[in-house]
């Protein structure tokens, strides 16, 4: 296997007249846990499709464990595990008649010993007869990624295996997520909790079609460019909107009792907290390592601004 | 690779065994659908039709002679086929449903009229279609004697107004009774088979591209042929056990024979059934919800009912009508059930049809394996 799970160039998909995907490059590493973020309705889910085959760029091409994406899609089904946003398994059939239509779709050998592994491995022994839709959301999760893990893909495609789920089972997911990726497997995960974004080893952003970013994670927020500063003392909300009106500053985002104050420009950035220094003593400022929580909310905020004015995206 | 897994499409099988079993609704209109439908048309359904095939055997050249076959020409019930040769000649066409109607003209038929003799007109009818033996048999007495009046009123005059001077025989052949339900029970079969295989199928495909579930079914490396037979086989089955279970109702209920050959319906059946399931397949291919194919498939019964020829005879029909008809499987099927419950039927009877269904059916698998999509585009 090459060291490039995934790779895409100009990748684009047009629904109508609205390009959905726009010209997007891409490169997967192989072993990695890459992060897939965006706002809802930002392309991830389509830009995710086309990579297994399951949609037809309009423009642009691309390989999926050395395949081409268009001429040899059965073979990157055959090597890849895909969990769709919506849970898409058979709410009608029991768990196990489910992963045993799973398993049969993939000529597992040893049917019936894998998929009673996989039940345990689920920790659902006892439960197999259940119908899948009377699962809770999080057990639905649990499910879909078995029942995508279970022919042994390369390449794990999630798209938000999150969403909707409580704070616990997405830890658990989020577990199990690492220890797939030690075992090999390359991950990719969509998602736009910003707390799983800083668990990936790299990262793209995509808004409203375009890949506004992407790069190891530890580099995204140098990337972006932002200073920030840490504020905290007394009465922050008066505070917080003084700042917020200020043209210097292009973000406040407040952690619990602290401001976050943030801009691409340090030295306008700097003038102001000299400013604040001296005419508020109780309020202290601190300059900060930028994170990737300030570069995110940077991101959003400014693709917003970008793309929402030509109202053709939706939110 | 091989080019179709067992596997996969054991995987399909089974999970739309299981689907079927666990969906109450369907299951309950799979087995509901005839019964209703038997019961209503079987008794409700009555009509009186028009320009009907039918076949002379001229014993004789004469005035009269000809004078008949121009009324029937003319008329309203009959249409005029040609001549037959032998009464051989005269059954088969009656069999193979090419004609409803033989009307043998006898040798010396001119010459006994002006003796006064009152010789015998002998028609032989396809009974299986009884509304319209009746009034067509009344019609042709009319003819008759309409055309003896014209060409032969001179010697005749004497007789005018006395009874006619020819008598009529009436053979009804396949339906001797004359029973309505006895025709529209078999070829309510083939309506019934297109109503619940179309639908069923088309609802069952598109039920998974409406929950989401294809997504997951075409992310797996499963091929269109493994789905497409995955799916239809289970409703193959449930084909059978509406038919099985329609043959003994009409037989106990309605006392319609079963004289042909029962391979023949065999054959006929399975590709009528499969062409159905086929239809429905492809039906699913060009909606998005089971709505629509709901819609898609009550759109394609409408013709079915009334151009197949089970309302109204298929001969009776203005010619765009048969040509639609034509296009329809269940046209085919119809005729294959009435000839061989009704008229003995063999195979080589059936061949015709079978193959006019083989040619619509091999169109629709075509189309559909094109349309169906690897891909969620
Ligand atoms: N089949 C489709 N037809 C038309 N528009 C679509 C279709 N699928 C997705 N879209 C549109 O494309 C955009 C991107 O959708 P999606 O890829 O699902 O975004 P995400 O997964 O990031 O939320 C959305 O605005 C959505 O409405
Ligand atoms: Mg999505």
């Amino acid at each position: 296997m090459s060291d490039v799970a995934v790779s895409v160039k100009g990748l684009t998909k047009i629904y109508g007249h609205k390009t959905v995907v726009d010209a997007i490059d891409m490169e997967v590493p192989a072993g990695s846990i890459y992060g897939f973020l965006g706002p809802n309705g930002s392309g991830k889910t389509t830009t995710i499709r086309m990579m297994c085959g399951l949609l037809t760029p309009d423009a642009g091409e691309g390989h999926t464990l050395g395949y081409d994406i268009q001429k040899q899609a059965r073979e990157i089904k055959e090597r890849v595990g895909y969990m769709t946003q919506k849970f898409s398994l058979y709410t009608d059939l029991t768990i196990r008649e489910n992963l045993d239509f799973m398993a049969r779709m993939y000529r597992l050998p040893n049917r019936k010993k894998v998929v009673t592994r996989t039940i345990e491995e689920l920790g659902l022994s006892g439960r197999g007869n259940q119908l899948a839709g009377t699962l809770s959301g999080g057990w639905k999760q649990r499910l879909a990624l078995a029942a995508a893990m279970q022919h042994k893909p390369q390449l794990l495609l999630l798209d938000e295996p999150t969403a909707g789920v409580d704070p616990k089972a997405r830890r658990d997911f989020w577990d199990e997520i690492r220890r797939l990726s030690k075992e090999g497997v390359t991950i990719l995960v969509s998602t736009h909790y910003m707390d799983e974004a800083i668990q990936c080893d790299n990262i793209a952003y995509i808004a409203y079609g375009k890949l506004l970013i992407h790069g190891p994670a530890r580099e995204i927020p140098a990337r972006v460019g932002l200073t920030t500063w840490r504020v905290d003392g007394p009465d922050l909300i008066p505070l917080e909107d003084e700042l917020r009106a200020d043209p210097r500053v292009e973000q406040v985002a407040r952690f619990g009792a602290q401001l976050h104050v943030s801009s691409t420009n340090a030295k306008a950035l700097e003038e102001l907290v000299a400013e604040q220094r001296k005419k508020d003593k109780q309020h202290r400022w601190v300059k900060k390592e930028a994170e990737l929580e300030e570069a995110f909310i940077y991101l959003m905020t400014t693709a917003a601004d970008n793309f929402t004015p030509n109202g053709e995206a939706k939110p | 690779m091989n080019l179709f897994s067992l596997s996969r499409f054991r995987a399909v099988l089974v999970k739309e065994f299981i689907q079927m079993r666990r969906d109450r609704l369907t299951f309950a209109m799979m087995i509901g659908v005839p019964v209703i439908q038997l019961l209503l048309f079987g008794y409700a359904i009555n009509n009186d039709p028009r320009n009907l095939p039918t076949l002379l055997e001229l014993g004789e050249e004469s005035k009269v002679a000809r004078a008949v076959v121009s009324g029937m020409d003319t008329s309203d019930y009959f249409d005029f086929q040609g001549f037959v040769f032998g009464p051989d000649a005269g059954d088969k066409a009656l069999r193979e449903g090419s004609a409803n109607f033989v009307v043998v003209i006898p040798p010396d038929f001119e010459r006994d009229i002006l003796r006064g003799l009152s010789p015998e007109l002998l028609v032989t009818a396809d009974a299986s279609d009884p509304t319209a033996v009746g009034s067509a048999v009344a019609a042709l007495s009319g003819i008759v004697e309409t055309a003896i009046a014209q060409t032969l009123d001179g010697p005749l005059t004497a007789v005018a107004g006395r009874p006619p001077p020819f008598s009529m025989v009436v053979h009804k052949q396949f339906n001797p009774e004359g029973r309505t339900a006895t025709n529209i029970v078999p070829g309510l079969l083939a309506i019934i088979l297109a109503m619940t295989m179309v639908l069923i199928t088309a609802v069952a495909i598109v039920r998974e591209t409406e929950r989401g579930t294809m997504e997951t079914l075409i992310s797996t490396p499963v091929r269109s042929t493994e789905v497409m037979l995955g799916k239809i086989l289970p409703y193959v089955l449930i084909g059978y056990v509406q038919t099985l279970l329609f043959l003994i109702m009409a037989k106990i209920l309605f006392n319609v024979p079963f004289e042909g050959s029962r391979m023949a319906f065999f054959v006929g059946f399975n590709i009528y059934v499969v062409v159905n399931l086929a239809l429905g397949f492809l039906i699913s291919t060009l909606v998005h919800t089971q709505m629509q194919a709901m819609q898609a498939s009550f759109f394609l019964i409408l013709p079915t009912i009334l151009l197949s020829g089970f309302m109204f005879p298929f001969a009776g029909m203005p010619g765009w009508a048969q040509a639609i008809g034509t296009a329809i499987p269940a046209t085919h099927f119809l005729r294959i059930v009435r000839k061989i419950m009704l008229k003995g039927a063999q195979m080589a009877d059936i061949a015709i049809d079978l193959r006019a269904i083989a040619i619509i059916g091999g169109m629709i698998v075509l189309i559909a394996l094109l349309r169906y999509r690897r891909t969620l585009d």
